[in-house]
């Protein structure tokens, strides 16, 4: 217990006190406490296991590059797993636990892994458990039989199978600046630009602007730091140009200037007020981008370096100012920069006592001596820490004199006691945005890190981002990428110099020591990547995939340095030309549910026809098709499925039936080329298509493949109303621009999709035409009025109504046409009107069944891959004229004899035959030399058998003998007769009657 | 080069790990081979490694531009599969699927495949009997697939939703049991450890800048490491196929390069256990042995060299992930990265003799390339010793798109960005 | 991704759908030259560079733009009406009495 609350000081409101739960245990923080914060001043030192040895481990950091206290936050049954713990603003009731250890925290019989530490080094797997040549565990068997138990073990936290209930929601906005990062360079960019006129989004991830500044002890114009972030924040939110977001993590910089963000709108709040989402997705649109994402510290890698209590200077210092929680009372300093003297400083003023500085470099400058000074402790310069003795909890550091040049150790070690040691290695700029938007990174030499590269005309960098790390540069950097140029506030605080020595690991003579860590998540230790080395895994990506160093939750933000520079150290090369990975999105890790946003709990728009109520309320049972729910069948009470649509078949063969047909594709096709335009997008001729009559239309691609087909109406000269299959509508559609558009722009065509704009009903049945004589006034519907595939306007109770007297059922049939907003009352009307027909209504399964026993096509068969001919459509081919996929249509493969071709089925066994299976020319049931497919289905009532088409190798020369069902996926075999798809009055003579 | 094993381990681990030596040598190119395979990844270095090992073909250099597997077998979703339909493609598949099952043995290797199942999502009848139509192929071709009812889908894959309100409910699903993942990584490792092995030459940052000729015959590639002379040249270049044909003159081919975006979740405890594809919308998602859940869906739909994707393809695959399994709306998206597609004109690939003297071209692998990997190396080492493609390939012509013998499994003609 | 259409303004690219390659003319219908339709449909150029393609404002106003648009860092360098593309050069040839 060595973490404490400090008796004053911090962000924190200490009067309201705030009680949460971690791992079943009630804990008390207070507002303005992370959880991180307030684990640390409860004295928690172990927050969770590491990934794979199980190590306990604390905090390392104090923001999102923490590695080590990832938490699931539990919402009911609702988990989110893997969250920093210095992400979570506690509040009242949050309830968390930690992850990867059982049963608890403090005893993980996990950790059992570190036995076996050296031989779960970098490679491990790749290298065993290829299992016995033979018997049961052969092949792949054996490591499946292992890989069960390697599952169990790694992973981090449990992901819940309850459905989230929260809401999430997208926001697109635009501004003329986008400033990322709320830190001294980010609000002066904001406050500039805003000077400027220009629309501007400020974005922090923390809950609270200011950066470093919440725990800096410089003053600014001569006021706390903490008061000029809050003059400035407070003239930002008043500005209305100024669009100020807090807890918003930009995570993605997408092509042209599109960036991405989280906004964390409800984790903070133990209830979300009613319709307010728990995360926004923010898609940014932004004229210019000022990056001020400032930098994260590093460790130093030495043996020992993950003991719980070991942590960032830095971070610790922030944990003390911010939070007033102090990581611990006697505090052992171990840096390579003078960053840390402040670091020591802070912490010492905050109410620690700093036992030792320790650090690599000889000699340091008189700054960080005055530093260290007012820290107090013992200075050992020429130094560094070589292990850390002890459990679970740092307790003190095993120094030695360390030749910072030549890198090596000499002398005898002493232990110094301690309950923190608070560790600099240098500092990375967050240069992950500008690595997206497809920018190399460049090496400082002096800074020893990687830099931005030159800006682009898209964004513009600020401060520490760019590794000026004073508050003054990013004061002054920011004015400036804000576009401008006020008078410096002064800052009279004098800035330490954070060039690192060249240090970035300690490495005891021979190996000896502890494990020392690169990347604590993924426990990649420094002998791995040696071990990289050895088996020639050295460039940059090689290392990474072979060790996974840098590839956990954190995204290497602490680890890809130290990583690169050990491999360095072993190639004998210098850092940069080890290379360096590219950042992808995201930045930091966004929820799945954020991306989703209004589409979690409702993927894609539900399509209803004008008459959805109706076939509901009547009881059908309605199938997708595509987005449309469409009506399968009207069932009564009892009937089976194929009871129904036998039923509702029959009625239409009978007397007549009603069905909803307003889902088909409907596009406008007008002007004065519009008769020569669908000429060449047809196989057929529509030029000669007399008005007010329609055609049966085929389209094909380009390539000569069948495509769509529908009947098209000649409403006046230039008027054509075109139909397209419900699936192809938008493709249709799409197809005709492109040719409008592009290989024909001379033609005189307008096209407007109208297929939500007309309701549609097909009345069809020996006694169809009666029905229309009862109801449609204004036209006559009798067979002068309107012959076969006549088109006739008048209307249905008053309202105006388009007839074509067309077929698919083969049927004395009629299309009824009328605006959507009018569907339901024509419907109703037809309905009225078919009342002493005994009309009934039916669905897609009787739809089908009437046109498989007429021998008509429909996707199933006009599948991408079939010809016209294939579909004993050849007659449509018009020889004279070319139309599109006349060029290519007779190639050798599109016309091939052995080319899968319609037929017709009729089952010899009387049992149903089913889409999907196949078939073969054996009856052994072996499976082998399929020769086709069944595409349709259903019991014919007018053939009193159960029928199929297919399509089938040389279909056409099979009529008339016998093939076998293969469907081994269902178990269903037994004998068919191929026969011709004109099941059912071949000759159309009932449709014409 | 000492073989892997577990006793390997021991010993290396009680001597500190510091005797293990390079898994691949990294040797000068010489001035000629009998091969010269372009393309340091999966396929590539699979050609190298069969031609060795099937055909005594070891005079052989593999030239890559980066560093070995920077391209697709180091970027896809791992999934390993022949749950294809039309019959040359569940055969050329199913013979990479048996070589996957014996994989890691013989390169002594572990690739980590583990046959753990994909199983296709069916939300509507008549996608089941697509489904089904699908699943009798695969078995009348030696593959092996079964149907699963709603049921047994919830019993299989927790977290599901399966319920009858869901947008797309789930009707069944077709679930291939040899299907599964494998460590893509470790892929291209195994097989450059097992050509390296045979005596196969790896030429890491070598960049293939022209091609040498003889008239119209190829008999050589420049590369940023000097000439390097070759009896035959083979190219196994996925998205680059483009850029590489046309050092050697060839400017149009039945390709684009598209971009393909992939995701990975936060590291979790096991979640899926097996592969799953959801039916109304495109999304493929496993776990990682790691415990990321390893997803993707579309392609962007553009024409791209530039290896990054855009946000609604993101926007669409999370949105199908979320309402596939509404319990993983708080889990977190860790990382995305995207790969560049040969995509082919018909969805089906390329491994042919030519188009010219001396060369062989492997390509149009669309987004299905790694779980191809053994039996594209296999194949196209067949072609390369023959000079004549195996029956395996036969169909897998260049020429096949002019003829209009074409293999469209999803019946979207010439419209790459539809494959 | 934005795509400048001229008619609506600079859009997102979920807004449009993106129809193709650009290097291609749609041979003459007349024409029966097998190998002229089969680099039409099936050739691609394929560019690593500044790629001449389609893009639809399926989204937007329909029209269809030819897009000249780098596939190596996807910038675009110009977008523009493909009709206004397609007719110029069509008109010197309907001058010639080859009305397609």
């Amino acid at each position: 217990m060595s973490g404490s609350r400090a008796a004053t000081g911090g962000r924190i409101d200490r009067t309201s006190s705030i009680a949460f739960s971690f791992d079943g245990k009630t804990f008390h923080g207070y507002a303005g406490d992370t959880l991180a914060s307030a684990l640390l001043a409860n004295g928690v030192s172990t927050l969770g296991r590491s990934f794979k040895y199980h190590r306990p481990r604390g905090l390392l950091a104090a923001g999102i590059d923490e590695p080590n206290a990832l938490v699931t936050v539990l919402r009911g049954d609702v988990r989110e797993p893997n969250v920093p713990a210095t992400q979570i603003e506690i509040f009242d009731g949050l309830t968390v636990e930690s992850q990867n250890r059982f049963p608890s925290l403090d005893l993980d019989v996990g950790a059992m892994n570190q036995i076996a530490g050296k031989l779960l080094s970098a490679g491990f797997y790749y290298k065993t458990f290829m299992g016995p040549v033979a018997g049961p565990l052969k092949g792949t068997r054996f490591w499946m039989f292992c890989e069960r138990f390697i599952r169990r073990a790694a992973g981090l936290g449990r992901a819940g199978k309850t459905a989230d209930t929260a809401r999430y929601e997208k926001m697109n906005a635009f501004c003329d600046v986008l400033v990322v990062g709320g830190g001294p360079a980010g609000l002066m960019a904001a406050k500039a630009a805003a000077a400027g006129g220009g629309r501007v989004i400020l974005a922090d991830l923390d809950p609270e602007f200011g950066g470093a500044l919440k725990w800096s002890s410089e003053t600014i114009d001569g006021e706390p730091s903490r008061t000029f972030v809050d003059h400035t924040v407070s003239a930002l939110e008043d500005a209305a140009n100024v669009r100020l977001l807090p807890r918003t993590t930009v995570w993605g910089y997408y092509d042209g200037n599109t960036l991405a963000a989280l906004e964390r709108v409800g984790d903070h709040k133990r209830d979300a007020p009613k319709g307010e989402p728990r995360h926004r997705h923010w898609v940014i649109r932004a004229g210019r981008v000022v990056l001020a994402t400032g930098a994260f510290e590093r460790p130093i890698v030495f043996p020992g370096n993950d003991r719980p209590g070991i942590m960032l200077a830095d971070a610790a210092a922030r944990y003390a100012v911010e939070y007033g929680a102090l990581p611990g009372r006697k505090i052992v300093v171990f840096a390579n920069n003078d960053g840390a003297y402040v670091s020591a400083v802070a912490l010492r003023q905050a109410g620690a006592d700093i036992v030792a500085i320790i650090d690599v470099r000889r000699s340091v400058s008189d700054h960080a001596r005055k530093l260290a000074t007012r820290a107090g402790g013992e200075l050992l310069l020429g130094h560094a820490v070589v292990d850390t003795p002890g459990g679970s909890r740092f307790a003190g550091a095993k120094v030695q004199p360390f030749d910072a040049a030549a890198g090596t150790l000499f002398g005898t070690a002493r232990t110094i006691p301690g309950d923190c040691l608070a560790v600099s290695g240098g500092w990375s700029p967050a240069i992950h945005l500008a690595s997206q938007a497809g920018a190399q990174a460049r090496w400082d030499d002096r800074l020893q890190t990687f830099l931005p590269p030159d800006p682009g005309q898209s964004w513009s960098g600020a401060g520490a981002f760019l590794g000026r790390f004073s508050t003054a540069e990013a004061i002054a950097d920011g004015i400036e990428a804000g576009g401008g140029s006020s008078d410096l506030p002064a800052v009279d605080d004098e800035a330490p110099d954070l060039a690192p020595a060249p240090v970035f690991e300690i490495r005891p003579a021979g190996g000896k020591g502890s494990k020392a860590f690169v990347d604590f998540q993924h426990d990649v230790t420094a002998e791995d990547v040696r071990l990289a080395h050895r088996e020639g895994f050295v460039s940059v990506e090689h290392l990474k995939r072979y060790t996974t160093l840098g590839m956990a939750t954190d995204q290497g933000r602490t680890s890809n340095v130290p990583g690169l520079a050990i491999m360095a150290g072993a190639r004998g090369m210098a850092i940069p030309d080890v290379g360096t990975t590219r950042f992808r999105p995201p930045f930091s890790p966004v929820s799945i549910g954020a991306l989703a946003a209004e589409r979690f709990g409702d993927l894609k728009p539900h399509r209803l026809t004008p008459m959805h109520d109706w076939h509901v309320e009547e009881g059908a049972t309605m199938v997708a098709a595509g987005l449309w729910h469409r009506p399968m069948i009207y069932g009564h009470p009892g009937e089976t499925i194929e009871q129904a649509y036998v039923r509702e078949a029959e009625a239409v063969r009978g007397s007549v039936g009603i069905v909803d047909v307003s889902t088909l594709g409907k596009i406008m096709v007008q002007g004065p080329d519009a008769a020569a335009f669908l000429d060449r997008v047809y196989t057929g001729m529509f030029s000669t298509l007399p008005v007010g009559k329609a055609r049966y239309g085929l389209m094909l691609r380009e390539d000569g493949f069948a495509f769509d087909d529908g009947t098209t109406w000649r409403l006046s000269e230039t008027d054509f109303l075109m139909t397209t299959t419900t699936a192809n509508a938008g493709k249709v559609m799409q197809h005709l621009e492109y040719l409008l558009d592009i290989a024909w722009p001379d033609l005189k065509v307008v096209l407007t999709s109208v297929t939500d704009q007309w309701a549609g009903a097909a009345i069809a049945g020996p006694d169809a035409r009666k029905v229309l004589e009862a109801c449609v006034t204004g036209t006559g519907v009798d067979d002068a009025a309107l012959p076969f595939m006549g088109i006739v306007h008048g209307e249905i109770d008053g309202v105006p109504v388009m007839i074509c007297r067309l077929s698919f059922s083969g049927e004395l049939a009629y299309e009824v046409y009328c605006g959507a907003g009018h569907g339901q009352q024509v419907w109703d009307a037809l309905l009225e009107a078919g009342k002493p027909f005994a009309m009934v209504p039916y669905g897609l399964e009787a739809l089908g069944t009437l046109r498989i026993e007429k021998g008509h096509v429909t996707g199933s068969e006009i599948d991408g891959r079939t010809t016209a001919r294939d579909l004993h459509l050849g007659w449509m081919l018009s020889r004279k004229k070319p139309f599109v996929g006349s060029a290519m249509m007779d190639r050798e493969g599109l016309v091939a004899d052995d080319r899968l071709q319609l037929v017709g089925l009729v089952a010899l066994d009387n049992r149903p035959l089913k889409g999907g299976a196949h078939l073969v020319d054996h009856a052994d049931r072996a499976l082998r030399d399929s020769i086709g497919h069944v595409t349709s289905v259903c019991f014919s009532p007018a053939v009193g058998k159960y029928i199929a088409l297919a399509l089938v190798k040389g279909g056409k020369a099979r009529h008339g003998t016998r093939a076998f069902i293969s469907d081994p996926i269902r178990r269903r075999y037994g004998a068919v007769e191929i026969v011709s798809h004109h099941f059912f009055d071949p000759d159309g003579s009932r449709m014409h009657g | 080069m000492a073989e892997y094993s577990a006793l390997a381990l021991l010993k290396n681990a009680l001597t500190g790990n510091r005797d293990w030596k390079p898994a691949w040598c990294k040797p000068e190119p010489k001035p000629e081979y009998d091969v010269v395979v372009v393309g340091g990844g999966g396929h590539g270095l699979a050609t190298a490694y069969y031609l060795a090992r099937e055909h005594g073909i070891t005079n052989i250099a593999v030239v890559e531009k980066g560093w070995l597997g920077s391209g697709n077998v180091g970027r896809n979703t791992t999934i390993v599969r022949s749950n294809y339909m039309l019959p040359a493609n569940v055969r050329f598949y199913e013979h990479s699927m048996k070589l996957w099952e014996n994989l890691s043995h013989e390169l002594n290797y572990n690739v980590m495949f583990s046959q753990r199942g994909i199983l296709n999502l069916a939300h509507t009848p008549s996608q089941a009997d697509d489904f089904i139509r699908r699943g009798n192929a695969m078995l009348h071709d030696g593959a092996d697939a079964v149907w699963l009812t709603p049921a047994e889908i919830a019993k299989k894959v927790r977290g599901l939703d399966v319920s009858a309100k869901a947008r797309f409910p789930i009707v069944g699903g077709l679930f291939q049991p040899r299907a599964g993942t494998a460590r893509h990584d470790a892929v291209a490792w195994g097989y450059a450890r097992g050509a390296d092995r045979l005596g196969v030459d790896i030429l890491e940052n070598c960049e293939v800048t022209g091609f040498l000729r003889d008239g119209d015959r190829v008999t050589g590639v420049a590369t940023v490491r000097g000439e390097i002379r070759a009896k035959k040249v083979a190219i196994a270049v996925a998205g680059s196929t483009g850029r590489v044909m046309r050092l050697a003159g060839i400017d149009r081919l039945p390709i684009e390069s598209h971009v393909l975006q992939a995701f990975v979740s936060e590291s979790l405890k096991p979640f899926i256990d097996t592969v799953v594809t959801f039916g109304a919308g495109h999304l493929y998602v496993s776990q990682s042995d790691k415990g990321g859940l390893v997803f993707g869906g579309d392609i962007d739909g553009y024409n791209s060299y530039a290896q990054r994707g855009n946000l609604p393809v993101v926007e669409e695959v999370m949105s199908e992930m979320a309402s596939l399994f509404p319990g993983l709306a708080p889990v977190r998206l860790l990382r995305s990265w995207g790969g560049i597609m040969d995509m082919s004109m018909d969805g089906s690939p390329i491994i042919t003799t030519g188009p010219l003297p001396g060369m062989f071209l492997n390509s149009g692998w669309c987004y299905g390339g790694f779980k191809a990997t053994p039996a594209s190396g296999w194949c196209f080492a067949w072609t390369i010793a023959k000079d004549a493609p195996h029956p395996l390939n036969a169909a897998f012509t260049l020429d096949r798109f002019h003829r209009g013998a074409v293999i469209d499994e999803k019946g979207q003609g010439a419209t790459p960005r539809l494959h | 991704m934005l795509i400048p259409c001229p008619y609506c303004g600079p859009r997102d690219v979920s807004e449009f759908t993106y129809q193709g390659d650009a290097n291609r003319t749609r041979p003459d219908p007349l024409s029966t030259d097998r190998e002229v339709w089969d680099g039409y449909v099936y050739d691609r150029l394929n560019t690593a560079g500044d790629h001449r393609e389609y893009w639809q404002h399926s989204g937007g106003c329909r029209s269809h733009l030819l897009v000249v648009r780098s596939t190596l860092t996807h910038a675009i360098v110009s977008a523009g009406f493909a009709r206004d593309a397609a007719t110029k050069p069509k008109k010197t040839r309907r001058k010639a009495g080859a009305r397609p």
